[in-house]
């Protein structure tokens, strides 16, 4: 058997090493380099890298295979004293996140599988009303925190509020939506607890021997999946990308319990202050960041038919895209365009209209999350790449679908 | 006003293929560059500086050649750099780069921390908070607009559905997204000065006194399990019907996804 590392590529993450402690070190040039390739793991250490750095030619030794971890004994902290699952609730002037119930919905999942309850924190002030929600949509705790110094979302305070409530109840696991607000506060608190926080997963699973969080998320722009679990620190945290976890049907004969916590919060746990906070829509096209793209090509037809693509992106409050044709014809501006020469994007959902779908469009969007094509012809190459596609004229198909969307209440 | 800019070097990920025979990523040919957020950063600095006077520092963790981020910040103006380099810093999660980071910071001196909000690599946005709270100092992450007077800064925080206007004081951390501003060019001057006269000041672990339990793999709580190429895509299906039977079946569909909002 031979391993060899590729210094050029290697970026010194150390994941082989984690793999495979006897098998690999990182060298002084913070590159990766073969310790012992006999070691237990290095073959698994190779097959994870995730630049590919790593080439093992040749069979691997049949030997002794016992797991790389075996041999290690570490005193580990008591973490058995940890047990169930929270959920940050978010929530802006009083309304609720979706992503919330997102997380409740995933988390009373995990909470099952494990064996324990299902805990909110709702931090704010007076919106106590929204615990009946929380429970309808899965919760058995809801914890209340009520201060005038956490109506509006605040770094400092909030995640002061939430140590206080970690502290105390000690759960296992705890979820964040990945927003803003969420990305603010989380790795705060993950900092201050000393444990771990994996960003924007899109995954969580329980590993069943261990009982351990697996969480999964995407990274190098969406180009590779990583599995990240926290072994020895409690509790394991993420932050859970929106739009992506099902929410539960509401159920309002579900028992849940709402307890008021007191995280003895004063006026020197405010860092910041809010001068003001402004509702806008988005004026310049954010592709990169949109959640929704709906794309015109040259099926569109001209300027006067992207009125019928806005119309769509309007109902959905998504950005518009082009090809670049419609972008050279002139019927959208440059900064609209996806592709190989335009914007690479990977929104949840993006619906390309008259788009033929050729490689170039294809590189920039065919890592969204669900694509829907509206096409003329049965044998267009964007078909390929879809999720859902609908043979038709897209003017159409596009007013029934407003309509559709109307009917089921989206857009109000 | 002392600045500190933290720049990380990172592969360019738009250029990034996917091998599909062995589902990890195509090197080759992948240029280093310095992360497009932290360009921003660096030009918020400078600005800044060009207002008040002071310093602009550029902080790097990484192998020797991200000495080649720090020189091309360098070329744009910032006055010192340090890389900290040492194969005991390999590894590290995002809780150990922010110590890592934050203990180089307390040597260096500050009144103002700027990161990018996010690496293209890593992606997980969460350097600059975790070396706030290490720092136990205000941050205010997503800014795209900075006013600095009166040992305070005012900053325009993006949100999903608007912004927030946001006030601290000194010394605080920001970590700022494109909307901020335009990264200048180098000038000629800057990259003769940059290349060839001044030099980039290297730490170790030891340098900056950090605690071999809290850097690198052993500081780190997460751990990387597996990595791998994502799913490729299942035949998708076709809906069958007239226009508004398929548009019926498809807002089904998006609904069953959480897709919609
Ligand atoms: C180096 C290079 C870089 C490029 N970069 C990009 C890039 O970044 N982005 C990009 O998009 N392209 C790029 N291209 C161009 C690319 O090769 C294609 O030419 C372009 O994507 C085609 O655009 P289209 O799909 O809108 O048009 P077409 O390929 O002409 O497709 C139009 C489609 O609309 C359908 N249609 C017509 N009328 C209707 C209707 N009424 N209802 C429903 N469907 C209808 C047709 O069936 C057809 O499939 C690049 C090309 C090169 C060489
Ligand atoms: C596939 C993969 C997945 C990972 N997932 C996680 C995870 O979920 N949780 C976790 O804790 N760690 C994770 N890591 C480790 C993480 O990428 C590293 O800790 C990295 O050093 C910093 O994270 P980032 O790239 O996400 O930076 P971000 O937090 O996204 O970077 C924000 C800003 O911080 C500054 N900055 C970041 N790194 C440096 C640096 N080295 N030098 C100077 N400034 C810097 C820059 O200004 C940058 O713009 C992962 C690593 C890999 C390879």
């Amino acid at each position: 058997m031979k391993v060899t590392i590729n210094v050029d590529d290697c970026i010194g993450c150390g994941i082989c090493v984690k793999i495979s402690p006897k098998g690999y070190e990182i060298n002084d040039q913070m590159k990766a380099q073969v310790l012992d390739m006999n070691a237990p793991g290095i073959k698994e250490g190779a097959d994870d890298c995730p630049v590919g750095a790593i080439l093992v030619e040749g069979e691997a030794m049949p030997a002794a295979q016992a797991p790389a971890q075996a041999e290690e004994i570490l005193v580990k902290p008591d973490l058995s004293e940890y047990k169930g699952v929270m959920v940050f609730a978010e929530q802006r002037g009083g309304d609720l996140m979706k992503v919330t119930l997102e997380l409740l919905g995933r988390g009373r999942g995990l909470a099952d599988e494990l064996g324990v309850p299902l805990s909110v924190a709702l931090l704010g002030h007076g919106v106590d009303g929204l615990a009946p929600t929380l429970i309808a949509g899965g919760a058995d705790k809801v914890y209340v925190i009520d201060d005038p110094r956490l109506k509006d979302y605040n770094t400092s305070s909030y995640a002061k509020a939430m140590i206080e409530l970690i502290r105390a109840e000690k759960p296992e696991i705890v979820l964040y939506g990945a927003t803003h607000n969420g990305r603010d506060l989380a790795p705060r608190i993950a900092k201050r607890l000393d444990t771990g926080l994996t960003a924007d997963c899109t995954e969580l699973s329980i590993e069943t021997e261990t009982r351990m969080l697996l969480q999964t998320r995407p990274a190098f722009g969406g180009n590779i999946m990583a599995t990240i679990m926290c072994p020895d620190n409690r509790p394991q945290m993420s932050t859970v990308r929106p739009g992506i976890m099902k929410v539960l049907e509401p159920d309002q004969n579900r028992k849940g319990e709402t307890i008021i916590f007191d995280a003895k919060l004063t006026d020197a746990d405010v860092l910041t202050r809010i001068i003001e906070i402004i509702k806008e829509r988005k004026v310049v096209a954010n592709l990169e960041d949109a959640k929704i793209i709906v794309s015109g090509g040259r099926g569109v037809g001209g300027a006067d038919g992207f009125k019928t693509i806005q119309a769509l992106a309007d109902i959905l409050n998504a950005e518009v895209g082009g090809s670049r044709v419609a972008v050279e014809k002139g019927w959208i501006s440059k900064d609209h365009q996806v592709g190989q020469t335009g914007k690479s994007v990977r929104p949840n959902l993006y619906i390309a209209c008259g788009i033929s779908g050729s490689i170039q469009h294809r590189a920039g969007m065919q890592n969204s999350e669900c694509i829907v094509a509206i096409n003329k012809d049965p044998s267009a190459q964007i078909f390929t790449v879809a999720d859902i596609g609908l043979v038709g004229d897209l003017f159409d198909v596009i007013p029934a679908l407003i309509e559709e969307l109307k009917a089921a209440g989206i857009g109000q | 006003m002392n600045i500190i800019v933290c720049v990380k070097q990172v592969p360019d990920t738009t250029d990034v293929k996917i091998d599909p025979k062995t589902g990890t990523l195509i090197r080759e040919g992948v240029p280093s560059i310095v992360n497009p957020d932290d360009k921003h950063a660096l030009e918020e600095a400078l600005h800044l500086k060009e207002k008040f006077g002071g310093k602009v520092t550029v902080l790097s963790m990484g192998p020797p050649q991200a000495e080649d981020a720090l020189r091309e910040c360098s070329a744009m103006g910032a006055d010192d750099m340090i890389l900290l380099c040492d194969r005991a810093f390999a590894g590290a999660d995002t809780w150990a780069t922010s110590y890592t980071l934050g203990e180089a910071a307390k040597k260096i001196g500050y009144d103002l921390i700027i990161c990018g909000r996010e690496a293209i690599d890593g992606d997980t946005a969460q350097i600059g908070p975790q070396m706030a709270e290490h720092l136990q100092i205000p941050q205010i992450t997503y800014v795209r607009k900075v006013e600095v007077g009166d040992g305070k800064v005012i900053c325009e925080r993006a949100l999903e559905d608007g912004y927030e206007r946001i006030e601290a004081s000194l010394p605080a951390l920001l970590t700022v997204i494109s909307d901020l501003n335009k990264p200048r060019y180098p000038s000629v001057r800057g990259i003769v000065e940059a290349y060839q006269e001044k030099k980039v000041t290297v730490w170790t672990a030891a340098d900056i006194g950090a605690d071999m339990a809290c850097i690198g793999l052993d500081g780190s709580p997460t751990n990387v399990k597996r990595s791998f190429a994502p799913e490729p895509k299942g035949k998708g299906e076709v809906l069958k019907g007239d226009a508004k039977e398929m548009s019926k079946q498809l807002v089904e569909k998006l609904k069953e996804k959480n897709v919609l909002r």
